[in-house]
């Protein structure tokens, strides 16, 4: 590698940035402006916003979050050994077959959970699982 | 890709490039420890990883650079966002996190300690060694010492990686109670 | 080559790639727009130029004579950098493809790509990463509740398929022992019938998850919960209007075309194909003949796929991603690499 391979790169990100800015200034100028209260309004389909949106979100997005960044480091490792499969061998499958078997161990810890299940599966594993007597007074 | 000594600093072209990218990079660094909106705070610690992406490629080390970009800046930020998101209140406000001033003071002695060893512990291994063009790393070299010399280490990531995700888990998760679901409150 | 010479290159082949990514743009939202009609049985855009070929021209033009709202709300530093986010890695990613095979001016040697990585397979995954943030910005800097619950919910399903995409090039790696795209593409290359190689499709579920991840990631139908009109009104980039929104749009086909392009790329055998023993002067068209009627054929199946399936539900999207797809990817891997093994070391008892 040399710095020479990046440098086409390294214009693309200033023609990008820059066709991005100057577009944007150019359609700012010529463009009219005639901002209106209502039009300045957080957009809800003309009906007046009436209270804040939720101040948290679900916790489960903050749970795909962390699975993806496990998954995300598993990618460089098993790209990083790809490269070189050959020259390994059987060894470097092995090593590699413990990884991922604790990389599925791991899948399959969240999947039983209940942190992959969301809404009408969630609800159904919170009858089946958390509240089945509830379920059973609700069917009598 | 080759370091000099002080006295041709000004002749290397990649000296420049270094100060272009190292410059920002303390910036968007400072900035993180002292924004007081949270995402803010994230968004300059985005930038200060993408400079340290770009020493890395300024080094010629590709493949660790990427990776910093898809892992740091790809999934650890974008976590941190989520945690943002998932904790305080996203829209609109200013959340104010200054710290009072012993606690300031105490993670600026922390922090400068950490330098002092950081920059002792490099100047001693590597000194005024310099990097021969040749030896650039490449994703292959990376494997090899990943798969020969550090394979027991490389398992152990994975027990590691399984134990944080599991004790996220059940930090993070708890099923509803039955009030809470009679409230309609049920995080569904 | 010179340091000049160097940069010229780099700048005409730039120059060129945004060119092409621009008017690229033009035709594909034409071509999907008259498939869409055709298979609704409606006629689609007929007025401006031969058979409404310049409606993506008069729409643009129009979009930026139109005024850009800036609600009252908005953090506005960020809210101008998430069109900028969502354009550049869009315009970045292109640059790794290679479009046709390399020829010769004088003494040298020209690639028809941007540039050469030798980790190109993790710039692509890297960059399309960063596409997150752009979702991320427009939503949380919009100050409104739907681009926000959009944002949030767009940024947990780019993530998810991120993870499905790069698993599935596992495999391809495997296969074909670099991360370069150039050397993936050579080494799809052959003689059989004169020109027909080992692609990388016979890496089936490689191939089909590595597109399926693709339409996800570009939020397309029918992933499209992003901006699911009947839930969140646009999603994340409702609050935009004018050129600002242009912007995102265009991101959103230049990403269906890098999607197609890498897919042709690195499972389609590239620009690889028959030039039926045409001359030297001429037989370098070719290649970049094939490279496009492959992706172009690719685009089609987004298209087509937008036009057969109905939206999913979010939880379904998330399962599908995390329990269907990811699962079989892994054993997809363990599957590939124990066969490649066996061929290429014998049994591990033998």
């Amino acid at each position: 590698m040399t710095l020479a391979d990046y440098l086409p790169i390294a214009l693309m990100f200033v023609l990008g940035v820059g066709f991005a800015s100057v577009a944007m200034y150019f359609s700012w100028r010529i463009a009219p402006k005639k901002p209106t209260p209502e039009k300045l309004a957080p957009y809800e389909c003309g009906i007046v916003p009436l209270q804040e949106p939720a101040q948290r979100f679900p916790v489960k997005f903050y749970m795909v979050a962390m699975l993806f960044v496990i998954f995300d480091v598993e990618i460089i490792f098993l790209f990083a050994w790809a490269v070189r499969f050959d020259q390994f061998g059987w060894a470097g499958i092995a090593a590699v077959g413990i990884f991922v078997a604790l990389l599925i161990e791991t899948l399959v810890y969240v999947w039983k959970r209940g942190a992959l299940d969301w809404n009408v599966a969630r609800r159904a594993r919170y009858r089946r699982v958390v509240a089945p007597e509830r379920v059973q007074e609700e069917a009598a | 890709m080759v370091a000099v000594t002080a006295g041709d600093w000004f002749s290397t072209p990649e000296n420049y490039v270094f100060l272009a990218i190292a410059l920002p990079l303390v910036f968007a660094g400072w900035r993180v420890v002292t924004s007081s909106n949270v995402v803010h705070a994230v968004l300059y610690l985005v930038g200060a990883l993408g400079g340290s992406a770009a020493l890395f490629l300024l080094l010629g080390a590709e493949f660790v650079a990427w990776a910093v970009v898809l892992v740091y800046i790809g999934a650890v930020v974008v976590l941190f966002l989520f945690g943002i998101m998932i904790t305080r209140a996203p829209i609109g406000v200013e959340v104010e996190l200054s710290h009072p001033l012993r606690v300031r003071i105490s993670a600026a002695l922390v922090s400068g300690a950490l330098f002092v060893l950081i920059a002792i512990a490099a100047l001693t291994a590597f000194g005024s060694e310099s990097i021969p063009e040749a030896e650039v790393t490449r994703t292959a070299d990376i494997g090899q010492s990943i798969f020969e010399r550090f394979v027991i280490p490389f398992e152990v990531v994975s027990v590691v990686l399984l134990a944080a995700l599991v004790g996220g888990i059940v930090i993070a998760r708890r099923d509803p109670s039955p009030e809470e679901i009679a409230a309609g409150k049920e995080t569904l | 080559m010179t340091g000049w010479e160097t940069l010229l290159t780099a700048a005409i082949k730039v120059a060129v790639a945004f060119a092409l990514l621009l008017s690229l743009t033009i035709v594909l939202v034409w071509f999907e727009r008259k498939i869409v009609a055709d298979m609704q049985n409606r006629l689609g855009p007929t007025r401006a130029g031969p058979y409404g070929m310049l409606q993506t021209v008069a729409d643009g033009v129009k979009l930026l004579f139109k005024e850009s709202v800036t609600p009252r709300r908005v953090e506005f530093a960020l809210y101008i950098a998430a069109p900028i986010a969502a354009l550049v890695p869009a315009l970045l990613i292109f640059l790794v493809i290679p479009i046709g095979r390399p020829f010769t001016l004088g003494d040298r040697v020209i690639d028809l790509a941007g540039t050469d990585l030798n980790v190109a397979v993790l710039y692509v995954l890297a960059l399309s990463s960063l596409a997150v943030y752009a979702v991320v910005l427009a939503g949380w800097s919009s100050g409104s509740k739907y681009p926000l619950l959009g944002a949030v919910r767009a940024s947990a399903q780019m993530i998810s398929y991120e993870a499905a995409m790069g698993l599935a090039l596992v495999p391809v790696i495997l296969f074909t022992g670099t991360t370069s795209i150039r050397a993936i593409v050579d080494a799809q290359a052959g003689e059989f019938l004169s020109f027909l190689g080992i692609w990388n499709i016979v890496l089936v579920p490689s191939f089909l998850i590595f597109f399926i991840a693709g339409v996800a990631e570009t939020n397309r139908a029918p992933f499209d919960l992003v901006e699911a009109e009947s839930e969140i009104v646009g999603g994340y980039h409702t609050e935009y209007s004018g050129f600002r929104f242009a912007l995102f749009f265009l991101a959103e086909y230049i990403n269906i075309f890098n999607i197609s392009a890498l897919t042709t790329t690195l499972f389609l055998g590239g620009w690889h194909g028959p030039t039926f023993g045409a001359p030297e002067w001429l037989a370098w068209v070719f290649p970049i003949v094939w490279f496009f009627v492959k992706t172009v054929a690719l685009v089609f199946v987004f298209v087509w796929i937008r036009a057969s399936l109905p939206r999913m539900r979010y939880d379904q999207l998330m399962q599908f991603g995390w329990k269907r797809l990811i699962p079989l990817t892994l054993v997809w891997i363990i599957l590939s690499t124990v066969a490649i093994g066996f061929r290429r070391f014998g049994a591990p008892w033998g």
